[in-house]
């Protein structure tokens, strides 16, 4: 993991673009207006691969308000609504 | 000494090619059936090790986790832990694992391994991993892990014979090997030290190349491209349709042909008589007019089939999840929603990957529009005999836009139903999440197709032989008796039950252009939608005396108005009655309510758009 991510602002996932590259600093459930539980997203989030430390990168987005997102987890890709991804603290 | 019989159970994540292993594993040797209690399918197949052990093996449903968040994952769980009732507690789990995708297999390993049952990792697709550059250590692997690891390639011949040999030298020790279970639900930091721990191992032992799959992002920058990944998928569905049309027909002929002719020859052997007009009648002419429509089956579900090994399901469901969201269904119900269009049955029940209770209920209620399989008999039965077969703007065949027409109208019609329940029962509710792995693109593999596509055909045959058959012969029955009285006149089916309850129906029908004959063919059509084909070509061969070997759709042509084709097409869009859908929502939702919800609202709908088709078309002259 390079560190010049350290120096880049905090921000949700959701919020990012298309191309948009980063690491994951942290998951904060409560930031997202889901559906779920907190602990049921997180844990969720977890089991998917979104962990701590792990690259993140935006492939797609949906036509309809650019949602939902495809993103590159590591080595795996994973579709979620911009909504869940507001749990997701990037850098 | 007769061994006892093996039990393995398979266990991973979604994708990671457990089913083409449980198919190369078991062959045709399978049985499909519901967990007691649940509509969970359980799949069990079996085989014969090197050594000669028989072996029974259980697919469980793909699963992240075992904490078991739905029906499906808390059978896995239950199951593992030998805890589901009835069932032995498995001697050996084969956690399957994509060797190109190790890292959430490896994590749900590590929560597996809790349970303290012996345990195998199966290294699926070890080639196409190699193939890209991936290379794994084994041994570490398994030294890490603590566990025996083994590598398949399920998609070829003797790709599976290290598996095979190793379950023979485990089951040899076995009663050594299980330790007591530990497994309890993880904490959310649980959690995520078992993801870590298995990033950890993956570094450890997997070397990655640095591109990833080139194939899978290439074609993704088509197919998820916000527009033209829309339109990849509406032609797709398309050329799914033209399909099911244009490529079944000569196939559907020759069957068509081959009745007739078993029909003529039961003609000619046997004297004329009860007998001869119920194998004729009955039994040739009901369960032919339905087995004809094997070849469409078989042509939509090997489309299903493909596109799901292929991983492009994933993708519809990526691209839909908003547009469906604006008519309140979430993304995931587009997979039940086009499993629906195979049998509504099967897409209810698939329902149960959508977590959200009300997201789920909404799917349900709207899954009997998707245009079933059963339905195509009925549609093509009419376009056929009154649509012309000629090609409009050079390239598309009339008869395949008119189904594809009815399959939009369908389609239309769910998403605006599904809008108003959002609308008017369900509002203010935040929507359930949509998160769904988009798998690396796989060739799908021949002999794993043609596994799944055998067992849908078995399963129709199978149906065309119980419950079609037996109402087929209750239809004929009804046409036949009671029998007319001496020097009568008028054709036979005149005096029977089934003209009685037909023109006692009449009335109630006659508005939407239906005569007595449809009224007598829609009630056997409860049981299965495509009996009333079958019913109506009874009804007429009965009717028809002499004409019998003629085909239905001949009949039909004479004795309908486009008119009265148009509102049946209609009718059938909608169609409410099909028992066994009635009967798994009211399983699935636990409640009679929403069963006769459906039945009611579909009836309604049904109704409403007959009336207006026959009037509309008789208004324009096609009374």
């Amino acid at each position: 993991m390079t560190d010049t991510n350290d120096t880049r602002p905090h921000m949700p996932l959701g919020l990012a673009h298309r191309g948009y590259t980063g690491v994951i600093q942290h998951l904060s459930a409560r930031e997202a207006g889901s559906a779920l539980s907190d602990i049921e997203l997180e844990s969720r989030l977890i089991e998917l691969g979104f962990v701590e430390g792990a690259r993140v990168e935006i492939l797609h987005e949906g036509l309809v308000g650019r949602d939902p997102i495809a993103v590159r987890v590591d080595s795996i890709t994973i579709a979620v609504r911009r909504r869940e991804a507001m749990a997701i603290i990037v850098a | 000494m007769e061994l006892p019989l093996l039990h393995l159970a398979l266990v991973g994540t979604p994708n990671s090619g457990k089913t083409s292993l449980f198919n190369a594993l078991t062959g045709s040797r399978q049985k499909v059936a519901n967990y007691p209690g649940v509509t969970v399918e359980r799949k069990e197949g079996f085989f014969v090790t090197p050594l000669g052990r028989q072996v029974s093996l259980v697919d469980l449903p793909g699963t992240y986790s075992l904490r078991g968040r739905s029906p499906d994952e808390e059978i896995t769980r239950d199951f593992v832990l030998g805890k589901a009732s009835g069932e032995a507690v498995p001697d050996l789990v084969l956690c399957v694992a994509d060797s190109t995708n190790l890292r959430l297999t490896i994590r749900l390993l590590l929560e597996l391994k809790r349970t303290g049952r012996p345990m195998v990792l199966v290294l699926n697709m070890f080639d196409i991993a190699a193939r890209r550059g991936i290379t794994v250590d084994v041994e570490r692997l398994a030294k890490e892990l603590g566990l025996p690891v083994v590598t398949s390639i399920a998609v070829r011949k003797g790709g599976t014979a290290d598996l095979l040999k190793l379950t023979d030298e485990i089951s040899a020790r076995l009663a050594a090997e299980a330790e007591a279970n530990s497994w309890r639900a993880l904490s959310v930091a649980e959690l995520r030290a078992t993801q870590r721990e298995a990033d950890r191992i993956i570094a450890d032992c997997v070397s990655l190349p640095s591109r990833p799959d080139t194939w899978t992002a290439r074609i993704d920058g088509i197919v998820l491209h916000p527009v033209g990944g829309l339109i990849v998928l509406a032609l797709i569905l398309f050329v799914m349709f033209q399909a099911v049309f244009a490529w079944a027909q000569p196939l559907m002929e020759l069957l068509n042909s081959g009745f007739d002719a078993l029909g003529e020859l039961v003609h000619a052997t046997l004297p004329s008589g009860l007998l001869q007009s119920f194998l004729q009648n009955g039994v040739i002419s009901g369960v032919g007019s339905v087995i004809v429509f094997l070849p469409q089956i078989i042509i939509i579900f090997l489309f299903i089939l493909l596109l799901e090994d292929f991983g492009y399901m994933a993708r519809a469901a990526f691209l839909m999840d908003r547009i469906m969201g604006g008519a309140g269904l979430h993304g995931r119900a587009f997979i039940p929603l086009l499993s629906s269009f195979a049998c509504a049955i099967p897409g209810i029940m698939a329902t149960r990957v959508i977590d959200n209770k009300r997201d789920r209920l909404t799917t349900i209620l709207i899954a009997p529009l998707m245009t079933c399989s059963a339905r195509i008999p009925v549609y093509t039965l009419i376009i056929s005999a009154f649509i012309p077969a000629k090609d409009v703007w050079g390239f598309i065949n009339l008869q395949g836009l008119v189904m594809f027409g009815l399959y939009a109208t369908g389609i239309a019609s769910a998403l605006a139903v599904s809008f108003l329940i959002k609308f008017f029962m369900l509002r203010d509710y935040a929507p359930a999440p949509f998160m769904l792995e988009l798998p690396d693109y796989k060739m799908p593999r021949l002999k794993s197709i043609a596994i799944g596509v055998y067992t849908r055909a078995k399963m129709f045959l199978v149906r065309a032989g119980t419950t079609i058959f037996s109402m087929m012969v209750l239809i004929w029955f009804l046409a036949s008796f009671p029998q007319p009285p001496a020097g009568a006149t008028e054709p036979a089916i005149d005096f029977s039950l089934a003209a009685i309850i037909g023109k006692a129906l009449e009335p109630l029908l006659a508005p939407v252009g239906f005569n007595w004959q449809i009224a007598v063919a829609l009630i056997p059509g409860m049981a299965a939608r495509e009996v009333a084909v079958a019913a109506l070509g009874t009804v007429y061969a009965i009717e028809g005396g002499k004409e019998a070997a003629e085909q239905i759709g001949q009949v039909l042509a004479t004795k309908w108005s486009l008119a009265t084709a148009l509102s049946m097409l209609a009718w059938y869009i909608f169609a409410p009655q099909c028992a066994s859908t009635l009967a798994v929502i009211r399983r699935e939702t636990g409640s009679w309510t929403w069963m006769a919800v459906t039945f009611t609202y579909m009836l309604v709908l049904a109704y409403a758009a007959s009336l207006v088709t026959y009037n509309v078309a008789v208004a324009l002259g096609a009374g």
